[in-house]
């Protein structure tokens, strides 16, 4: 399948090694264009459920691209098109007769740069859960405060849930849109570079909140941070140039990489 | 470099310096002189009569209070149509159909409209609404100023909604959001500095306009009956400012120069606030 | 859907569809519709033009844009005379307003110090917003008076019999006529020049100017051989926006063009344009010729705009400027 890739049957092992009953995403020979040009070259990746995988590479080397397939996020955008298959519990979500908005309420994202809403931090919560449930005054605060206490922002705005969530500094906004994002209660949880807009405390911060995540979500995060990837994955793919160079168990990809294009980049020769 | 060149080249530097400074001063002298002007005779021709009083025939008391409100009712209702449509428009160029070849075309005739004669669109005011149903009204007066109104707020929203960062609207979409419903609930919210600086500009732009009313509002000695039913011919400021400056009579044209200050001194008020709230959206 | 990946939090029953799934359709629709109102309105304008305008034209036929006769008793119509009154008065204004309109965005741009540049650039931006009436009575009460009595008197009495500055000076002294209504137009449209040539000075990068102080070009060097070229289609366009201003510009100039329908032989005649003309006789017009011919005028005035202010609008597309 990967011919440019010498190391192919350990990487094909490394794959099969992931429990196929576990497998939540399972994408298959993805291909993407954004118009002409060809940025995700026959990727396969399986997701597994309740785990973290870290996607990593150099910049352009199609991970974010890759992530937002998952949500189906470029079909916002003309000219942009997938081809291949992404089964999410069995459904290929690629398919014309999904519906997207119902996609994006079972997998949530959370964007490179704090996107808070111009509402207060309650309003900002209850978003998304406001679209899809009729839930009672009692019972919408006690997902707002919920979705908070899973954000690690509960202790720190729980006296001011009326004020704007504009009013927080960078990194209490990213985990209000954590919060955001977990409130519709999404099986998977899409993060794009979350931590690349914060500062050190912030992005540990940060860090934990997904650790903790992990335990109700399936977690696919890109970041350009190896230290992050080693510290909150437990499954790593490394991309380069459009497609899947590695992929295996994080301990593995990191101290045992199966090609050289990986141990280069991870040990900083390129990139 | 010889030394005749480098002398022509300070002499042709100097001249230039001074037409700047020159022109620029004569520039400022005459626009001072206009708001002088405005000033002198606006302030001689104010008193309490012109808030309370309806226009006067020559040489009896009277004011512009029918005008006034006139004008008031007319602008606001102009601005509601306007905004409904404006905003509208510019959201489909922003987020809809405006990389499409049919919403260049829009965008292109919007900018043309911009700027189109302002007569022009009271004529074709005049045989859309007066002509067919054989009476000047206030109401088509409204729709005329609204004609002129929509293109500034079309323009102002498709900007500021580009404005907004791709990242927001991805933001709302990702929680499973329609996206009519992010525009609404969270772009349209966010870029509300912005909408309002657009509104402010073409409130700004349509009470000082005269041309268009002249044959769709036209006038009214009185107030009209009851005071706020645009269905009648209607009194504003700008054609009783038109009336009064051509006529004979020195009371008429203290009045016309009283309206002129009003006018000219919303506008600039409203300008000015314009910018205050665009300077704020632009500092958060 | 299996709930299984939230074990620990209650299931959550989600509606098939989320709010406002139902009025994405028609909110989408609304938007188009709107902005297709804005086709109609510029098609209803040009529509309602050529019907409204028809009989004078199915009557005087090509005739109407070449003969100078209007006369409402007769009702005979000619454009030739606002024709050539609204193109006159357009271009010397933009004549006067040009080199003024330069100079002061220059001046903005490079000259003035710092402290003044911003309540100096906003005053010209502020009077770019006063309404043309404004300007229309100044005219009439302030400066015709002062006009025909420093300039027009003195030149008249100056001017020799049989020469050129005669037959320029020719008129009625009392200030009113095609010269003093361009000058009231290019005091209109000169804060609106002046402004939009300003921002687009302001466009050009610091380092393009730095760089050709830094060759040891003089100020008017850098200006005129330098940033001017590098905005000058902007220009252009910008230039052309005002001309289309000075051409559909109503209450400017009817108050003090003087409101005669012949072809005007000298600079202080009296005459008109086509947008006085029509706001000083449609509500007056009795036959239905004469509504005719006056919007036929407006026709024509909205094809001088249209060719004008489109060339203005792509010119300045392409420079990129937000105006």
């Amino acid at each position: 399948m990967n011919t440019l890739n010498p190391a192919v049957e350990e990487f094909e092992t490394s794959i099969a090694d992931v429990d196929r009953a576990e497998v939540k995403v399972d994408v298959k020979g993805l291909n993407f264009y954004y118009g002409k040009s060809h940025s995700l070259k026959n990727v396969t990746i399986p997701f597994a459920r309740n785990k973290a995988t870290a996607l990593i590479g150099p910049s352009g080397c199609g991970k974010s691209t890759l992530l937002r397939t998952l949500n189906r996020m470029y079909a916002l955008y003309p000219g942009q098109r997938a081809e291949g298959e992404i089964v999410l519990d069995g459904e290929n979500i690629l398919g014309s007769r999904v519906d997207l908005a119902r996609l994006r309420a079972r997998v949530g994202m959370v964007f490179q740069k704090p996107t808070p809403f111009p509402m207060s931090i309650y309003d900002n919560v209850a978003f998304g859960v406001r679209l899809y449930e009729n839930l009672g005054k009692a019972d919408m605060d006690a997902r707002v405060e919920e979705s908070l206490h899973r954000a690690a922002l509960w202790d720190e705005v729980k006296d001011k849930l009326s004020s704007p969530g504009l009013g927080l500094s960078g990194g209490q906004q990213q985990r209000l849109c954590v919060a955001r994002g977990v409130a519709v209660r999404p099986e998977v949880l899409l993060l794009d570079e979350p931590t690349s807009a914060l500062d050190p405390i912030s992005s540990a911060k940060l860090e934990e909140t997904v650790m903790q995540l992990k335990a109700d979500h399936t977690i696919i995060i890109v970041t350009h941070n190896l230290g992050q990837a080693a510290r909150v994955s437990d499954y790593t793919g490394f991309m380069y140039l459009g497609e899947l160079v590695e992929f295996g168990a994080t301990d593995a990809v990191f101290t045992r990489p199966a090609t050289k294009r990986t141990s280069d980049y991870i040990t900083g020769r390129f990139g | 470099m010889n030394a005749a060149k480098l002398a022509r080249r300070r002499i042709g530097d100097i001249l230039f310096k001074v037409f700047c400074v020159a022109v620029t001063a004569l520039a400022l002298i005459a626009l001072a002189a206009i708001l002088w002007s405005l000033m002198v005779q606006g302030f001689g021709g104010l008193n309490l009569d012109v808030f309370t009083m309806a226009t006067p025939a020559a040489g009896s008391r009277g004011g512009l209070a029918n005008a006034i409100v006139g004008s008031i009712l007319m602008c606001v209702l102009a601005m509601v149509i306007a905004l409904t449509v404006g905003v509208l428009a510019g959201t489909w160029l922003a987020e809809y159909g405006g990389r499409s070849r049919y919403g260049a075309t829009i965008r292109f005739l919007n900018d043309v409209l911009l700027s189109a004669p302002s007569i022009l669109v009271g004529l074709f005011v005049y045989e859309l609404l007066v002509a067919p149903f054989h009476g000047f009204s206030g109401f088509a007066g409204s729709v005329a100023l609204a004609l002129l109104a929509v293109p500034v707020i079309t323009r102002t929203t498709e900007d500021v909604l580009l404005l907004q960062s791709a990242t927001l609207r991805e933001a709302g979409v990702a929680l499973g959001a329609p996206l009519s419903y992010v525009i609404r609930q969270v772009l349209w919210r966010s870029a509300r500095g912005g909408l309002l600086t657009g509104a402010l500009l073409a409130f700004a732009r349509i009470s000082g306009e005269t041309a268009p009313l002249l044959f769709t509002a036209l006038n009214n000695q009185f107030f009209n009956n009851p005071w706020f039913d645009l269905r009648q011919q209607t009194a504003n400021l700008p054609v009783v400012i038109f009336n009064g400056a051509l006529s004979a009579y020195d009371d008429l044209r203290r009045l016309a120069w009283a309206g002129a200050l009003l006018i000219a001194g919303t506008v600039l008020a409203v300008t000015i606030v314009a910018r205050i709230v665009a300077q704020e959206q632009r500092r958060s | 859907m299996t709930e299984t990946a939230i074990p620990d939090a209650a299931p959550v029953r989600r509606r098939s569809a989320p709010r406002g799934a139902l009025i994405g359709q028609v909110f989408e629709g609304l938007c188009f519709g709107a902005a297709t109102l804005l086709l109609a309105a510029l098609g209803g304008i040009i529509v309602s033009l050529v019907i409204g305008g028809w009989p004078a034209l199915s009557k005087f036929g090509v005739g109407f844009l070449f003969s100078a006769a209007w006369n409402p008793v007769t009702d005979v119509y000619g454009a030739a005379g606002p024709i050539v009154g609204t193109l006159i008065t357009a271009a010397l204004a933009l004549l006067l307003a040009l080199p003024i309109a330069g100079g002061v965005a220059f001046f903005l741009t490079e000259l003035c110090p710092a402290r003044l540049r911003r309540p100096i650039g906003t005053a010209v931006e502020l009077l770019a917003g006063i309404p043309s009436i404004v300007y229309g009575m100044w005219g009439l009460f302030v400066f015709a008076p002062l006009f025909a009595r420093f300039i027009q008197l003195p030149l008249m009495s100056a001017a020799k019999p049989g020469s050129l500055l005669e037959t320029l000076t020719t008129g009625i002294p009392n200030g009113s006529g095609i010269l003093p209504a361009s000058i009231i137009l290019a005091i209109m449209i000169l804060p609106f020049m002046a402004a939009t040539l300003r921002e687009l000075l302001l466009t050009v990068p610091a380092a393009v100017r730095e760089s050709a102080y830094g060759l040891g070009a003089t100020t008017a060097e850098v200006v005129l051989s330098v940033t001017l070229p590098y905005v000058r289609q902007g220009a252009i366009g910008a230039v052309m926006l005002g001309l289309g201003r000075a051409l559909g510009e109503t209450m400017a100039v009817t108050f003090i063009i003087g409101n005669s329908h012949t072809f005007p032989k000298s600079l202080f005649d009296s005459g008109s344009t086509i947008a006085s003309t029509i706001a000083n006789e449609f509500t007056e017009a009795t036959s239905p010729i004469h509504t005719a011919a006056l919007i036929s005028l407006g026709l024509v005035l909205f094809l001088i705009t249209f060719a004008v202010l489109g060339l203005a609008r792509l010119l300045l597309r392409q420079q990129g400027a937000k105006l």
